[in-house]
């Protein structure tokens, strides 16, 4: 039995049950909200949008400027996982791409698919759902991963002549993307999940 | 699992939790120490409480805003190269995004890897010290509590410490590296992070403050 059923609402912060159309929960402070209120999906919607919409500039303008003696580069988000895969680091190539490509665009798909397939599931595909969502809740934040390794860089590269190393405007839409894309996997509600359609 | 009862219906809300994944009804219970708690509908674990966890909890978040602040002032790392060096210190590396309009992003980044797992630390043990004394809990303990779990998921100190062992491979060809005291600060403030993520029941907190907040 579900406390919809019961003409109950659940609060999704510390568990406590309270009588339908009760505002906030008496326990823990959270805002309490129905299940087919419709205001989680849209915003999820908005989140994902925004997040897809920051992921282009943050893969078309550099995220590093690099100067030293001889040159100037300048490097993209997938240059630098080339460029570490060009000088033989095949391992850390990879985590590069998984974390700044794969993820975030696999984020993007399975949001979305989440979001169109909720009513038309049966049981086993919403166990299988749940997990997905777990999972790119968990994953969110690892993306981050190229912001982080920017900062250091610059931080770190700053001899003069010898080499420069300058962060580039695609890190700022980077971590937005990765915020935006977070912020709609936590306005997903999972119950939703679980509910038929209804015509 | 927890018991999905057949007349729920019948019993006060009081006596009920709701799993926040698929919204099934169950019977409150004190689940035992070291035995977990499964939704009945959807399978995911619900409570796993855990012996002496309050102090752990206190003792693990005390020690990452020690940590942290050490980490805060001590080299992170040091380049060298055709006889130029530099060191820089985690504080440097967030403020890396000081030009134009990317001066937001050192904020967040600062925020992200340092003043929220703090900040999360901090009203944990807020939160928690009056509990594991057995006294009744602070005054806006929950909303202490309420505002650590909002912060979980934007503390990234271990995606910080991924990033920078990124960053090292990037530039070990190019110049000679070490590593300072506050690099080691930062993995050893992912392993105590780590422990407190799961000392901490999240759902038996809430129920041991609600419990003690009354007289
Ligand atoms: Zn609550
Ligand atoms: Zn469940």
């Amino acid at each position: 039995m579900t406390a919809q059923a019961a003409h109950l609402i659940g609060c999704r912060t510390c568990g406590r049950v309270w009588p339908e159309g009760t505002p906030t929960c008496g326990r823990c402070g959270a805002r309490l909200r129905a299940i087919r209120d419709g205001h989680s999906l849209q915003a999820v919607w908005a989140w994902l949008l925004a997040g897809m919409v920051c992921y282009v500039p943050a893969n078309l303008y550099p995220m590093l400027n690099t100067s030293t003696l001889l040159d100037k580069t300048t490097n993209t988000v997938i240059g630098g996982a080339v460029e570490l895969w060009q000088g033989g680091n095949y391992g850390v190539a990879a985590i590069v791409f998984v974390a700044s490509v794969m993820i975030p665009i696999g984020k993007f798909i399975a949001i979305g698919w989440l979001a169109l397939a909720i009513g038309h599931q049966n049981i086993p595909g919403r166990h299988r759902h749940l997990r997905l969502l777990h999972i790119v809740e968990f994953i969110g934040r690892w993306s981050m991963v190229d912001v982080f390794v920017v900062a250091i860089l610059s931080a770190l590269v700053q001899l003069g002549v010898v080499a420069t190393i300058e962060p580039g405007p695609a890190a700022a839409s980077f971590a937005l993307s990765v915020a935006f894309t977070m912020l709609s996997a936590q306005s997903f509600d999972p119950r939703t999940i679980w509910t038929t359609r209804t015509p | 699992m927890m018991a999905a009862h057949p007349t729920l219906s019948n019993t006060r809300p009081e006596q009920l939790i709701a799993c926040p994944f698929c919204d099934a009804l169950h019977l409150r219970a004190r689940v035992k120490v070291g035995q977990r708690a499964r939704c009945s509908r959807c399978h995911t674990v619900l409570m796993a409480p855990r012996a002496g966890s309050y102090l752990q909890v206190i003792t693990l978040s005390l020690s990452v805003v020690i940590l942290m602040g050490s980490a805060v002032f001590f080299p992170f790392l040091t380049i060298a190269v055709a006889g130029v060096s530099r060191t820089t210190s985690v504080y440097e590396v967030a403020f890396a995004y000081s030009d134009g309009i990317l001066q937001p992003l050192s904020f967040v980044v600062l925020a992200v890897i340092m003043l929220v797992p703090t900040l999360r630390a901090a009203l944990l043990i807020y939160a928690i010290w009056p509990l594991a004394h057995g006294r009744p809990p602070f005054a806006r303990a929950t909303t202490a509590l309420r505002l650590a779990e909002t912060a979980r998921p934007w503390s990234m100190a271990e995606v910080f410490v991924f990033g920078t062992s990124v960053a090292l491979v990037k530039i070990a060809g190019l110049a000679t590296v070490s590593l300072g005291p506050a690099f080691w600060a930062f993995c050893g403030l992912v392993l105590l992070l780590t422990l407190n993520e799961h000392a901490i029941c999240k759902w038996t907190l809430w129920q041991d403050l609600e419990d003690s907040a009354r007289p």
